[in-house]
Formats: C-alpha cells, structure tokens, sequence
C-alpha cells in the first residue's frame, strides 16, 4: 500500500469511565480499517482496556440477563481492532505500560497486547507518521 | 504556513479552560496557520445553533476551519439543521485523514 501510514495512540482513561476510551478505540478502528500499521502506549488506567477479566454482567434494575444486557466489554473492542488491522494488511503494536499494569494487578490481557515501558512510547512517536496523546482530565 | 489540529472533547459550559482552547484555534489561525478544530463528545455542545455561547463564532471569524463529530451530535440529539453557523457536521475519519496528513494535533 503507497500510502500506508503509522499512526501511534497514547491513551490514559480506565475504561467505563468516559467518553474518550470510545472515542479513543473510534479512532483506531478507523485505522485499522484503512490497513495502517496502528501503536498504541496504554498508560495509567488505560491499561485494563484490554484486561481479559472483563465479564458481562447482568442488569438486575432493569431485569436483564447478561445476554439481554449485552453489556460491551472493551477487551473485546481491542481484540477487533488488532483483528481488524490485520485483515486489511496493518498491525496494531498495543503495549500497557507495566508499571501501570503492576500497580493496578492488570497483567491478564488479551492476545496481542505487550508489556513496555515509556520508552516504548518514545520509539513508537519517533517511528511515527503522527502521534495522538488522548489525555485524561 | 503550519497545519494543525486542534480537538476539543470538553463542553465549554463545564470547563472554562476551552475557551483558552479555542484562543489557542484563533492565534495559530491568525498567524497564518492552517487550523482545524474538531469538536467531539461534550465538546459539539458548544455548536448548537440557539446556544447562548458566543466564542465559537469568534474562533469561525479567525479562519478557524470547524467541524462536529456527527456520532457525537447524534448521540445528543443535535441536528446538523440546528448548527451554529461556520460549524459543519463531519465523520471521524476527518481526525485520522489530518493525522495522517502530519498535521500537528492536540487533544483537550
């Protein structure tokens, strides 16, 4: 592809807990779709977006089994997006920090995901066509 | 002559530090610069055409491109009928087409 692009994600928010984990993994879909070479730094609480101990759960208040709740687990999300850049001729390159991770018990995570440091996150940028940070707050 | 892209997530009603978000839009496009701001999340609050809100018409005015997320004005319920003026509702894709373009892109 003449005009593959690397892109690389810094992400910090936890999941469940605001938009721009959505808004984050939008992004990366989009890229993956477009067959880029994708990086992502997961910092901070980022790093159990792709924790494989998500579960669905059930929704009691409104009286929903988890099938009925279809609750959305980001793990999964993750793992489409690594499956949906390889399929169209990309990668996803998805490193957790591992202070973050040791800090929070979050090493359980999906295929795909490795374990770095920020100087992972310095080699990514460097090897980068552009470099998006999503802050938290 | 930079290109940069300026996204803002926040609803300036809930965080006054947008505004220096978008003084930051209007000084680069002043310059001379080539300055999109892209609105996403709580951030299209601001587009809606009968808010009381006066500062994204001001950033128009610099040469500011604008654009809202047209996920997140669906999700609120925000017509793209119902836009300030100088706001164009646009895809996602745009942010990914500007990164890629190396645009210059920070996220608030």
């Amino acid at each position: 592809m003449a005009d593959k692009k690397t892109l690389t994600f810094a992400l910090m928010d936890a999941p469940y807990e605001n938009a721009r984990s959505t808004t984050a993994l939008r992004l990366i879909n989009i890229a993956a779709k477009r067959g880029y070479d994708i990086n992502v730094f997961a910092y901070e609480g980022a790093v159990f977006l792709p924790f494989a101990g998500q579960q669905a759960h059930p929704n009691p208040v409104h009286g929903h089994d988890a099938e009925q709740e279809d609750h959305p687990l980001p793990r999964e999300w993750v793992e489409a997006v690594i499956k949906e850049a390889a399929k169209n001729g990309g990668k996803v390159d998805w490193v957790n920090c591992g202070l973050c991770v040791d800090e929070r018990g979050a090493g359980d995570a999906v295929e795909g995901v490795r374990r770095g440091t920020p100087g992972d996150f310095w080699n990514m940028a460097e090897s980068s066509d552009n470099t998006l940070v999503i802050p938290t707050k | 002559m930079a290109q940069y892209l300026l996204i803002e997530s926040r609803d300036p009603f809930d965080s006054n530090d947008v505004q220096n978000f978008y003084g930051l839009a209007s000084g680069l496009a002043k310059e001379g610069n080539e300055v999109t701001l892209f609105l996403v999340q709580n951030g299209v609050l601001a587009a809606r055409q009968n808010a009381r809100f006066a500062a994204l018409g001001a950033v128009a005015s610099a040469g500011v491109e604008i654009l809202a997320d047209d996920f997140s004005l669906d999700e609120r319920g925000i017509v793209t009928g119902g836009l300030a003026s100088g706001v164009k509702a646009a895809p996602l894709d745009i942010v990914i087409d500007q990164l890629a373009q190396g645009r210059k892109a920070i996220w608030h």
